[in-house]
């Protein structure tokens, strides 16, 4: 079989040559210079600029019907209407210059392609067309920069709760554990030297406020309307808590705290009737019926979003936001750390 | 003025050994003399174009591979097994490290050994010595050191892939603790030793080589060539190389720590790590300065991969405009400050790490700057075209496509650079588009560009035009199919340096954008196919060059279109006007190259 493949391959090898030839020998013969450009070949080009520009423009708007009813539902939390904002303001900007720089280029491409007949102008440079894309650009940038500062300020130094929900993300490799502070509100310290079966998160068990912090897996709960106030932590590389819906992310780094705050506005009852999430889901649960597979409803996640090895992919947690009270209920019946640690 | 007198000792000194060796050397000159070990620009920068052509088929065939795992994951394609092995390909589907080594080895290959050691390294030495009118670089001997450390770092990468754990796994920006910890990923072992080891080497290469770029263009220009003069290749080849001298060393001292913590218990990137089921002893360390090393080097280098492709653009469009480049001296000053400014954006790349927010908010304002000059240029490509007489080479095709390229993968950088807007969008799909677009895709095509245009230079043959033509529309539609549907999936969430997105439900109706960015790039990497067909023929039976294909001025084109040991048998050429005086009123042919005197009243256009 593979005596059969090399010999192919040296018979193809031998008819190219002998094409080449052919080719090779034309070519003397006829004293042609083949490498120049003549004013068919600009014409041709010119004309494929142009047409590419359309077809550019053509398949990006069709990108934007097809795909953009996909991008992530409204914001769930309330700074991400904010950046949400931002974000459209700033897409409608970028768009706006793709189109017309792309479109300038296209256009004097296909506009200015060479003929034999025709000589370029000379032109050196122009002060005032020059003074005007960089002073445009430059105004444009200013208020890019001062709006996107304003709202980072305001995201990042939030304080207008004094009385937040804690809740900390612990990442290993690969899954996540949420860490609520129990009923003294306090969060016991960590110390890693004492991890083991029992004390998955590595708390300081001589820390008693430990005791009565809360550790959950697989899912948390949220109460609605309510600040919360994340602090992340690793047991083993820098992992990426990263909540789309919430407009949020943060990196976990081992050694290090970090936080992040935000305040859940949408339950995921609400969540899962809106419209833009239900066609989503539909379709998604078009393609799982075809493969045999239950349908599933929407449910908020917290994603790895920093390389951390083979299963990096699949290290996710489901998020439940609730009122209030049901949020109180599902919390009662989770585990201390106690109660974990003394089995 | 002193430089002239100082260049012309230099330069009386090669001529001196030039003509010595045309009695006695040249002929005994043995083959490894002539082509393996050699000291000569020409031979030194076909030497870096074909490591980085395969390096980049390599790399290539890798990005195929993983992108057939993201259409279709869990689908067998039996020859998946036959390429990676039981290990890596059981059954013909793909092993999620496997699939961590191949993009984080592509994303290596491309960066460093492509776009940064090929594309610099090939064209520096091609043309510096050709474009300034020297009859070599200041030294050959550290240039064909910096050909041969290149050589063996691609070697040592490339034997990475052949070993029992696998190549480094931890992405190309290799962040420990990751990269530091073997229990972590197989790919941590001995796979990323040889990373390290390999991108040592290649440092060296890369300060050899940018030692002698920068002082060769600084001292050996031939009389006349001021720096006002120099094409805008020259410009961007020495920004570049400086860039490259000042911010490689701290990427090696990244390296070395990342070295020490891995082997000898230090603990510069490491605290309170629990791991393999025992906790490490080392504190105290933080793989957030890591970070900080990285992209120090990390920005300025992807400033290193665009400027030379820029350069050489700047080039092509003018040629073939048959016009002066718009706005010489601005090009000249927003590639200052380009180079400049890459300095001090670097934590950009770090705005989710915990940083302060004050100092987030500094780099926002230093991101922002850069794309004032970035478009400067970008409107400068333009208006050269405007009332010109493009004529389309290859060369010139690629070089329109970089434009195009820049400005789509620039505007996205806008939205990146802010901090608050990168909160949604950092490490998604979004950045994935966005840097292939903007770095990828333009230093790609210009150095195809660069190719189509110098090939005769190097090869004293021609490329066929009409292959170059095909090869230019099935690449620029091809990769913009890859690239621009994935922002869609970064503005949806995906994250990027997933094995399958489809692990859970959440993006499963993604699939289809999937499927068709692996088409897309099967078309893509098909086209290159006949690049590579177009390229290795012409090598060996391609036309004859004529002295001046492209009607050129810059000075490369004066020399004889042979491989003359000192590039120019006699004396060296006089330069007497900058490199664009195209279309100019007053002369006879659209061109005037730079060897021709300033008639009575005329002015010289650099002077602008
Ligand atoms: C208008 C100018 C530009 C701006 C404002 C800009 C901004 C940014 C920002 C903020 C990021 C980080 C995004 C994130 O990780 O969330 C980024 C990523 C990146 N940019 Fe740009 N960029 C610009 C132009 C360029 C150019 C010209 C190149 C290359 C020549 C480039 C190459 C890259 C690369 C390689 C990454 C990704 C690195 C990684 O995470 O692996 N960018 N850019
Ligand atoms: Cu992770
Ligand atoms: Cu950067």
């Amino acid at each position: 079989m593979t005596l059969l493949y090399i010999l192919a391959f040296v018979l193809l090898c031998i008819a190219l040559n002998q094409l080449f030839r052919v080719f090779e020998l034309s070519r003397d013969l006829r004293g042609e210079q083949l490498y120049k450009t003549h004013d068919s070949d600009n014409r041709f080009n010119g004309r494929g600029m142009l047409l590419f520009m359309f077809a550019f423009f053509a398949f990006f708007l069709w990108q934007i019907d097809s795909y953009y009813y996909r991008i992530l539902p409204k914001s769930a939390s309330e700074h991400g209407y904010k950046i949400d904002a931002l974000l459209n303001a700033n897409y409608a900007l970028v768009v706006l210059v793709f189109f017309v720089v792309n479109g300038f280029l296209f256009f004097f491409a296909w506009k200015y392609h060479g003929t034999k007949d025709r000589k370029a102008e000379y032109i050196l440079h122009n002060n005032k067309l020059e003074m005007l894309w960089t002073t445009v650009p430059a105004i444009a940038l200013a208020f890019i920069i001062i709006f996107g500062l304003k709202y980072w300020n305001e995201i990042m130094k939030r304080n207008n709760d004094p009385n937040p929900l804690k809740i900390e993300l612990y990442a290993k490799q690969f899954d996540w554990t949420a860490r609520y502070a129990g009923k003294d509100d306090q969060f016991g310290i960590d110390d890693y030297m004492q991890i083991n079966g029992g004390n998955p998160v590595g708390l300081d068990t001589n820390d008693i406020r430990c005791n009565d912090d809360i550790l959950v897996k697989n899912e948390f709960h949220l109460p609605v309307n309510k600040e919360i106030v994340f602090s992340f932590r690793s047991r083993d590389i820098i992992h990426s808590a990263f909540m789309p819906h919430f407009r949020a992310q943060m990196n976990c780094v081992p050694g290090q705290i970090t936080s992040f705050r935000f305040k859940p506005v949408i339950t995921t009852a609400e969540m899962r009737k809106d419209p833009h999430v239900q066609r989503n889901i539909n379709e998604i649960n078009a393609i799982r019926a075809k493969k045999g597979e239950d349908p599933i409803e929407f449910d908020y996640l917290v994603l790895c979003n920093k390389i951390c090895g083979a299963s990096h992919y699949n290290m996710q947690m489901k998020i439940v936001v609730e009122s209030e009270a049901d949020y109180n209920a599902w919390l009662a019946k989770q585990k201390t750390f106690k109660a974990i640690a003394q089995k | 003025m002193e430089h002239h007198t100082h260049a012309a000792v230099i330069e009386g000194h090669n001529l001196h050994d030039h003509a010595h060796a045309h009695d006695h050397h040249e002929h005994h000159q043995t083959f490894v003399q002539k082509y393996v070990f050699s000291m000569d620009h020409k031979v030194i920068s076909r030497q870096f174009l074909i490591t980085a052509v395969v390096m980049a088929v390599l790399a290539m065939v890798m990005s195929i591979i993983f992108r057939l795992q993201l259409a279709w994951p869990g689908e067998k394609f039996a020859f998946i097994e036959t390429l990676m092995g039981k290990k890596w390909g059981k059954d013909g589907i793909l092993d999620p490290n496997a699939y961590l080594a191949l993009i984080t080895i592509h994303g290596t290959i491309m960066v460093f050994f492509v776009l940064t050691g090929g594309l610099s390294g090939t064209f520096a030495n091609l043309l510096i010595p050709y474009q300034i009118g020297a009859r070599d670089m200041a030294s050959g001997f550290l240039n064909m050191l910096s050909y041969w450390f290149f050589f063996a770092s691609s070697i040592v990468m490339v034997s990475s892939l052949f070993i029992e754990d696998g190549p480094a796994s931890a992405g190309w920006t290799i962040y420990p603790p990751l990269s530091a910890l073997p229990e972590a990923i197989p790919g941590s072992k001995l796979g990323m030793t040889m990373w390290l080891i390999s991108m040592a080497l290649f440092v060296v290469s890369s300060l050899l080589g940018g030692l002698n770029y920068i002082i060769t263009i600084i001292n050996l220009r031939t009389k006349g060539m001021k720096m006002t003069r120099l094409p805008l290749t020259m410009w961007a080849l020495l920004i570049t190389a400086i860039l490259g001298v000042l911010s490689f060393p701290v990427l090696f001292s990244a390296v070395l720590l990342l070295i020490f913590d891995r082997s000898m218990g230090t603990s510069f990137y490491l605290s309170d790590i629990y791991i393999g089921g025992r906790p490490m002893e080392q504190v105290g360390g933080s793989p957030i300065l890591f970070e900080h090393l990285f992209w120090f080097l990390g920005h300025p280098e992807v400033y290193i991969v665009l400027l030379p492709a820029l350069g050489i653009t700047s080039e092509i469009i003018a040629t073939n405009s048959r016009k002066p480049i718009f706005g010489y001296r601005a090009m000249i000053g927003s590639m200052l400050a380009i180079g400049f400014l890459s300095f001090i954006v670097w934590g950009h790349h770090m705005f989710m790490t915990g940083m302060n927010p004050f100092l987030g908010s500094v780099f926002v304002f230093t991101t922002l700057l850069i794309a004032i000059p970035s478009a400067v240029k970008a409107f400068n490509y333009i208006t050269t075209l405007w009332k010109g007489n493009i004529q389309y080479t290859p060369a010139m095709l690629f070089s329109i496509g970089l434009v195009s390229s820049f400005i789509t993968g620039g505007v996205t950088g806008i939205i990146l650079a802010d901090s608050t807007l990168d909160i949604t969008i950092h490490d998604t799909y979004f950045v994935v588009a966005h840097f292939h677009i903007v770095m990828g895709l333009s230093a790609i095509f210009g150095m195809f560009a660069g190719v189509y245009h110098w090939f005769p230079k190097m090869f004293l043959r021609m490329m066929n035009k009409k292959l170059g033509y095909l090869h230019f529309w099935v690449t620029f539609i091809g990769a913009y199919g890859v690239f621009f549907p994935q922002h869609f999936l970064g503005m949806a969430g995906v994250p990027r340096r997933y094995y399958t997105n489809s692990n859970f439900p959440l993006f499963d109706n993604q699939i289809d954008i999937n499927e068709f960015c692996t088409y897309m790039a099967i078309f893509a990497a098909f086209g290159q196919t006949i690049f590579l067909i177009n390229f290795f023929y012409s090598i060996f039976r391609g036309e004859k060059a004529p002295q001046n294909p492209w009607n050129s001025n810059t000075l490369e084109w004066t020399s004889p279109m042979a491989h003359v040991h000192g590039n120019w048998p006699g004396a060296l050429p006089e330069v007497h006007r900058w490199p664009y005086d195209y279309s100019k009123p007053g002369h006879e042919h659209d061109f005037v190259p730079q060897t021709v005197p300033l008639g009575p009243d005329e002015h010289d256009g650099g002077e602008h």
